[in-house]
């Protein structure tokens, strides 16, 4: 692996952290398992690009996607909540809804961005090539985002919503409103994954109708990976450990696309991830498999 | 502080699963009473604590706590003026989440939660101040998770997370059913001493007879949905658990009684 590739990776595994977050949000935290993140990516794409080429600034447009996607979340958080329909089930609804919004809101199968301005576009004159910008932009963008989610989590009213998740008939005895912390919570993951779709389009220069397909999986794969690799009850140290297994992932991917002994192509990447994800939560003490082993070595 | 009206429940109503687990409570408890609820297995004890804490609606009735009819209140919002105890230490904790986190939550309790921190070391101080006084060693232990602890650990802390803000009403539900005996009596003497201390109104549904008389100052015994039995002040002092055991029966063997009537 070369050094464009490496950053390549770092920076697709640091766009993918803001789809860890949000994926730890729901699937942690909440104990909500959300699979609309497959609709609100490219969501958060499409309205981006859409608005982008329509003449808006990048930024505004980054904003109102991550409101589009924080829409999507609370339809699922509402379909479960007010109606009582699954909570998968709800969030397959809103995923395949969306499939038809985002067609709706781009016109066509995919856009193109190259030639348009980017949230990037005002860096681009320090001399800094893109294939350093991105990765160093990316990782600005979620350290920020990482920082104020780990704070809002530490905050009396973050507490309400893990122990929502948690226990909820507990959370309630203590007064926290735990249908609002479920839509809050679910607002907010959904806003974060469309954060990544947003800035996916941009840095890639398109957004296309198909690129959300196994983006819950890749979210959930990084949020493991990261659970593998720094275990702590801190939830600052959980939230770093998205961000961190999102971008060990992508390596690792990189590394084993790249490795020709395996003879692995690019299009075996969801075939890999599946396994990974699947290993990952049948090996006995799924959320730390390594310890797992290590514990089971040092029994004999 | 807490008036029961004419409080009825009944579970699948229509169905051949119909329950009527409460037919028509009242019940009257002035500020600063301690009341000890007894009665047998689907009596309506626990029915009739999570009708006062929200979890369960009843089909007629009226609820009121210190003034407020709370009867359409959801759960979160009574929080703020009753505190409960589960009787399954599991379910009034959060085993994912620390010990001091656990107390944060419960320091949140009737009040509006921002976003501030939810632990400093002003808050820190003040639980570590808290759990001290339980004698358990666990002040050294704010930082582990809750779920490390022991079944009567956790009912300790659920009780000092019950009184951590200044509350009218405390609810137990046979919170000391799952403990070993030597915890029990732990709790127990925990819970007399923080209703005294705080004079809480207190409402404590228990399996134990023995406890029924022991502790509080009235005794309620539900059977079928009903009260069938309120005892307070001198006569109730002079009751020992056999003139109890004897009024239980007499409560069902009357209901044979009237069984029999039916039949002829």
């Amino acid at each position: 692996m070369n050094e464009i590739a490496f950053l390549g990776a770092l920076e697709i595994g640091l766009v993918y952290g803001l789809v860890a977050l949000g994926v730890f949000l729901s699937f942690r935290v909440l104990n909500f398992p959300d699979l609309t993140v497959d609709g609100s990516f490219p969501l958060g794409a499409a309205v981006t690009a859409a608005l982008i080429v329509a003449g808006t600034d990048p930024y505004l447009a980054t904003g109102v996607a991550m409101l589009a996607g924080a829409a999507a979340g609370m339809v699922t958080a509402f379909l479960n909540l007010r109606f009582r329909i699954l909570h998968l089930l709800a969030s397959i609804l809103t995923m395949i809804a969306l499939y038809s919004i985002n067609l709706r809101i781009m016109g066509r199968p995919n856009l193109a961005l190259i030639t348009e301005p980017t949230v990037l576009t005002p860096f681009e004159g320090l001399g800094l090539p893109g294939f350093y910008l991105k990765p160093l932009f990316a990782l600005a963008v979620v350290l920020l985002v990482g920082g104020l989610l780990a704070r809002f989590l530490a905050s009396d009213y973050g507490l309400g919503l893990r122990a929502t998740g948690a226990n909820a008939r507990m959370a309630r005895a203590q007064g926290v409103a735990t249908g609002r912390s479920t839509y809050v919570g679910m607002a907010l993951s959904n806003a974060l994954v469309a954060l990544g779709g947003a800035l996916f389009a941009q840095m890639n220069g398109f957004a296309d109708i198909t690129m959300g397909t196994g983006t819950i999986v890749v979210g959930l794969a990084a949020v493991i990976v990261g659970e593998v690799v720094l275990r702590s009850r801190l939830v600052v140290i959980a939230v770093v450990a998205c961000v961190l297994g999102s971008v060990v992932y992508r390596i690792a991917i990189a590394l084993a696309l790249n490795a020709d002994v395996l003879g692995l192509q690019s299009s075996d990447l969801n075939l890999v991830t599946a396994i990974l994800v699947a290993g990952a939560l049948i090996l006995p003490g799924a959320r730390n498999p390594i310890k797992a082993l290590f514990a089971k070595a040092g029994a004999r | 502080m807490i008036r029961v009206e004419d409080l009825e429940v009944t579970f699948s109503p229509g169905t051949a699963m119909e329950t009527r687990a409460l037919q028509g409570v009242t019940l009257d408890i002035a500020a600063g009473e301690f009341v000890t609820v007894i009665g047998s297995n689907g009596a309506g004890k626990s029915t009739l604590l999570n009708c006062l804490t929200g979890d369960v609606a009843p089909s007629r009735g009226r609820i009121l706590i210190d003034g407020s009819e709370v009867t359409r209140w959801p759960a979160e919002r009574r929080s703020g003026l009753a505190a409960r105890v589960f009787q399954d230490p599991m379910a009034g904790t959060c085993e994912g989440l620390t010990i001091e986190e656990n107390l944060a939550l419960a320091a949140g309790r009737g009040a509006r939660r921002g976003f501030g921190l939810a632990l400093d070391a002003v808050r820190r101080a003040e639980f570590r101040a808290r759990i001290a006084r339980l004698g358990l060693g666990l002040e050294d232990r704010l930082g582990d998770l809750m779920g490390l602890l022991s079944g009567g650990q956790r009912q300790a802390v659920s009780l000092i997370m019950a009184t951590l803000r200044p509350t009218k009403v405390l609810l137990l539900d046979e919170h000391t059913a799952a403990l070993d005996p030597r915890m029990q009596d732990f709790v127990l003497k925990l819970t007399r001493d923080l209703v005294e201390a705080e004079r809480l109104t207190t409402l404590m549904v228990t399996h134990s007879m023995r406890q029924a008389l022991a502790f509080g100052s009235r005794t309620v015994m539900l059977h079928e949905g009903r009260v069938v039995f309120d005892v307070r002040g001198p006569e109730r002092l002079e009751l020992g658990v056999p003139d109890l055991m004897a009024l239980f029966t007499k409560v069902r063997g009357e209901e044979l009684d009237s069984d029999k009537l039916l039949l002829d």
